[in-house]
């Protein structure tokens, strides 16, 4: 535990507070994405489009807002992640809408524009993260709730299974009257709160009672038990769920986690054994997963008999967006039809309108999130907060991985959403509160430590920076 | 923790990564390969992003462009007097592809040829959409005209071409289609589409001027005639020929009979062509031998593909028989069959003095800005024969015209030479006969026009089937329009 405070790499003493970094972040954040807009709006009409004030208020006053209540509630937050999410956002809102320009991709069936819900979305989404920010004072308040994590998380896993599959897989929640939530988006948050909590009890017992087995240490099968039980349990129902992405997304969290809380790179081999496993019987047995590996092998195999895959489709909207892109607006992105190009195949427009330099910037953007996070798991000062950011940056990572390696054919396709840019409620909900709590944790971690007491009778006592 | 804290930083740091290089992979590597994909759908919007250029005879546009709503494809193909140009233009389709010139000269019409970068660099720095560039045919509108309406609703084809230069004048296949009815992607298109037939071998879109082989008859007996002369078979063409009548084919006891009770018997070459004397080019081409007669064929150009640039199929005059095979197939039976294109060839290397010219029908191809980007020369094909014999044939189709069988295709104050043919075919001649005329106008500039014209004619009488009754007037029209009369 004293190492922590030793290896920090943020000077907890002194560190200015970067609020007005983050108000000039944000300026951009937001001006980037309007001018997008009205970019959208020349190319499809050759006019800027009406919307474009309200828009461009709706968005800044979102930013602002956060902006003033992260000033109020978190003073030492992290300066960047604020105005990275609301650029990935505003950039989402602004594909969402040029999609929605184009009526093959825009009919009733397919429910209509989508960018109108997504700000609605979008702005309770930041009411969300406000609530976060104002409501927990302290991250470490959430440890109080780990097993009661744990129960929720399998509550909301299980949940989709009682109701009808969209589009192949049950991951949705369907409230009549209301629409649909996707409870796999927070599960991810809960699971890594009650990771977190876990493992920061048991990681001495995990990470010492060990068996030397093949030169690694094995842990005991009863500390293995519990954390193995919900693994195998939220396997077992997402593969009855049929979501892929979304078993290797929390797979990949609980083996970061295991690894980090206990140092022991047994863990990883452990975890990627059970994980090939794992993929290789779920490969073998679901019809789902067998044809996405078939299209991911050979996505253009049988055009000429069935026509292209959504998988050959998306490739050539990278393949014809080249090096700079159509340009907003102009690209043809919508053949890959059906309700896909606004949320799982998003990047693809984001590829053939703005081209490779495109697309890498805003894979940059997540990278760059990612590592805030990372770095502010390396700067909190209790093992919980550091467990906790390092969840919630890795599923980030994880589930940037899988949808933009899914959907350029890196890995084989799963559905899953783009964080922030791609169209879905509970999808931005679910990001917008993970930043939150990451912010409050870096809050935590950069905040000046009280000045140690003046008094000499104080002296014996000292603070213990944990 | 910050030991494994920092790895999984790397980790993090290198999943990205990983994104970053597949992403250069596929939108920098595969860019290319994955952008011009034929299945690509964008590879035809953008074909169909500006209007086609055009195709264009005698100075005005015979295509069109309109624009479609609701569709990928902006624009769409149109064409005026679509069925009279089909067998020249060809189709372009939203749906269904292209042919002919529509297909050949099509980087042209889109403007993608790379001898057009130039004028697509300064489109784009100046902001203005792609330009196709037109493509200026050969052709003769009037000649053209009076080929179709002279075919009517009879089922045929014409070939006319320009003797000296070898410009294809005429070049019409009956009935034809309407390429406008299948330019666009609708049901309606479809359905017109499936209604031609594409693939049937007797669809209405094949291009029966070119595409389209025909046993010959009778008008074959000019090339004979040729090879007889320049083979010094003879050396006159009122020689008396020294052959018998009934003439039994060599090895055989087959007699070949004449049409009719015609005086051939020891007749001189004029008269045998003027009268269609079998038996007088059956005896010829025995006397030649199949060696001889194929070299005359193929410097008349069968047995080879002929690119207008158009592929016209090969004319066929077969290579391996024996004597009495090649009898008959030097009177245009047995395998021999020609492309109506073909036959104009031939009576074009008469009218030219022996010199046949490459057939061509794209005499310019221009950029949007006008400026000629290529010039077709005319080439020439072969030395058919030598001037004296052109000179020679000349003189016997003039008379077959004069006071032979093709008297129908006189025309006042102009020297015509034509020969007239009705080719037998199907099991045991069971089928309705092709009509054949083969003809050349003469001025004192030389020949302006040798025309080929074939009728299939399906509700004739058998026996009014004819190359003088029914072929013979439309190629006189063709030539009175070629010569303004």
């Amino acid at each position: 535990m004293s190492t922590v405070t030793n290896t920090t790499t943020i000077s907890s003493i002194g560190a200015p507070n970067r609020r007005n970094t983050e108000l000039v972040l944000l300026l951009f954040a937001v001006l980037v994405p309007v001018l997008a807009y009205a970019n959208v709006g020349l190319a499809k009409d050759g006019s800027v489009p009406g919307g474009l004030l309200g828009y461009g208020l709706g968005l800044g006053l979102l930013a602002g807002v956060a902006h003033l209540m992260v000033r109020r509630f978190a003073p030492y937050a992290d300066p960047l992640m604020l105005p990275i999410a609301t650029l990935l956002n505003g950039l989402g809102l602004v594909f969402i809408y040029r999609l929605d320009l184009e009526p093959a991709v825009t009919t009733r069936g397919l429910g209509g524009p989508k960018a109108p819900g997504q700000l609605l979305w979008s702005a309770l989404a930041v009411a969300v993260f406000i609530g976060i920010l104002v409501l927990l004072k302290d991250h470490r308040i959430l440890q109080r709730y780990t097993y009661i994590s744990g129960a929720v998380a399998l509550v909301l896993l299980i949940a989709p299974v009682f109701f009808p599959a969209i589009n192949g897989s049950k991951l949705w929640i369907v409230i009549p009257g209301l629409g649909s939530i996707q409870p796999g988006e927070f599960a991810k948050i809960i699971l890594a709160v009650f990771f977190a909590g876990y493992l920061m009890v048991k990681r001495d017992a995990l990470a010492l009672a060990s068996r030397r087995f093949l030169g690694l240490y094995w842990p005991r099968g009863r500390d293995l038990g519990p954390i193995l039980a919900i693994w195998a349990l939220s396997m077992m129902i997402l593969v009855l769920e049929d979501d892929l992405g979304s078993t290797l997304l929390y797979f990949g969290l609980f083996v970061v986690m295991l690894y980090v809380a206990t140092e022991r790179t047994s863990w990883v081999v452990f975890g990627l054994l059970l994980a090939s496993g794992g993929a290789t019987a779920v490969g073998m047995t679901s019809g789902h997963v067998k044809v996405r590996i078939q299209n991911w092998l050979d996505p253009f195999a049988g055009i000429a008999q069935h026509g292209a895959t959504e998988a050959a489709q998306v490739l050539w909207s990278f393949g014809s967006g080249g090096v700079l892109g159509s340009g907003l607006g102009q690209g043809f992105s919508r053949l890959i039809g059906g309700i896909g190009v606004k949320s799982d195949y998003i990047l693809a427009t984001v590829g053939e309108e703005l081209g490779l330099a495109g697309l890498m910037a805003v894979l940059l953007l997540y990278g760059l999130l990612i590592e805030r996070g990372v770095r502010t798991a390396l700067a909190a000062r209790d093992p919980f907060g550091k467990l906790l950011a390092i969840g919630l940056s890795s599923a980030m990572a994880l589930q940037v991985f899988v949808v933009a390696g899914g959907v350029t054919g890196l890995i084989p396709l799963t559905g899953m959403t783009m964080p922030f840019l791609a169209q879905g409620g509970s999808s931005v909900v679910a990001n917008w509160a993970l930043v939150a709590i990451l912010l409050r944790i870096s809050d935590t971690a950069r905040r000046p430590a009280p000045a140690p007491a003046s008094s000499p009778d104080a002296e014996p006592t000292q603070v213990v920076r944990l | 923790m910050n030991k494994p804290l920092r790895r999984v930083a790397i980790f993090c740091g290198l999943l990205v990564f990983a994104l970053l290089l597949r992403d250069n992979w596929v939108q920098f590597v595969q860019a290319d390969s994955l952008k011009n994909n034929p299945h690509n759908r964008r590879v035809m919007m953008e074909e169909y992003a500006q209007p086609r250029g055009d195709i264009i005879v005698d100075g005005k546009p015979v295509t069109g462009s309109t624009t479609v709503s609701g569709s990928d494809f902006k624009y769409k193909r149109t064409y005026t007097a679509g069925p009279m140009w089909a067998p020249v233009t060809g189709f372009a389709s939203q749906a269904f592809g292209s042919n002919s010139l529509e297909n050949i000269e099509d980087k042209i019409l889109t403007g993608q040829d790379d001898r057009l970068f130039f004028n697509r660099t300064i489109d784009m720095i100046t902001g203005k959409k792609q330009q196709g560039g037109d493509v200026v045919t050969t052709l003769n509108a009037k000649a053209q005209a009076a080929a179709f309406n002279g075919l009517g609703s009879k089922k045929g084809a014409v070939a006319a071409i320009d003797p000296q230069t070898g410009k294809i004048l005429a070049l019409v296949s009956t009935p034809s289609y309407d390429p406008s009815t299948i330019a666009g992607m609708s049901k309606q298109d479809t359905a017109n589409w499936t209604n031609l037939k594409p693939n049937d071998p007797d669809s209405v879109m094949i291009d029966k001027a070119l595409r389209q082989t025909y046993p010959p008859g009778s008008t074959f007996k000019v090339v004979t005639a040729a090879a007889a002369l320049e083979n010094n078979l003879y050396s006159n063409v009122d020689q008396p020929t020294n052959s018998p009548l009934p003439y039994t084919l060599p090895n055989t006891t087959t007699e070949l009979k004449n049409e009719g009770n015609i005086p051939c018997q020891n007749a001189t070459l004029r008269a045998a062509l003027q009268y269609s004397c079998n038996t007088v080019f059956g005896k010829i081409g025995a006397d030649l031998g199949k060696d001889k007669m194929l070299a005359q064929a193929k410097k008349f150009g069968f047995d080879q593909t002929i690119d207008t640039p158009v592929r016209a199929v090969a004319s066929n005059f077969p290579t391996s028989m024996d004597k009495p095979q090649t009898a008959l197939s030097s009177i245009g039976q047995f395998d021999t069959a020609a492309t109506p294109l073909q036959m104009a060839m031939v009576a074009a290397a008469v009218a030219n003095d022996g010199k046949l010219m490459q057939p061509y029908m794209v005499d310019q191809l221009r950029a949007p800005n006008l400026n000629v980007i290529e010039q077709t020369q005319p080439k020439e094909f072969s030395q058919a024969m030598s001037p004296a014999t052109a000179q020679k044939l000349q003189q016997m189709m003039e008379t077959v015209v004069q006071d032979g069988t093709g008297t129908m295709a006189k025309i006042d104050g102009v020297t015509v030479g034509g020969k007239t043919g009705t080719a037998q075919h199907g099991l045991n001649n069971s089928a309705l006969p092709y009509a054949w005329f083969i003809s050349y106008a003469k001025t004192a500039q030389g020949s302006p026009v040798a025309v080929a014209a074939v009728v299939e004619d399906g509700n004739a009488n058998r026996d009014d089937i004819s190359g003088g009754g029914l072929a013979a007037p439309i190629a006189k029209s063709v030539m009175e329009a070629v010569l303004n009369k």
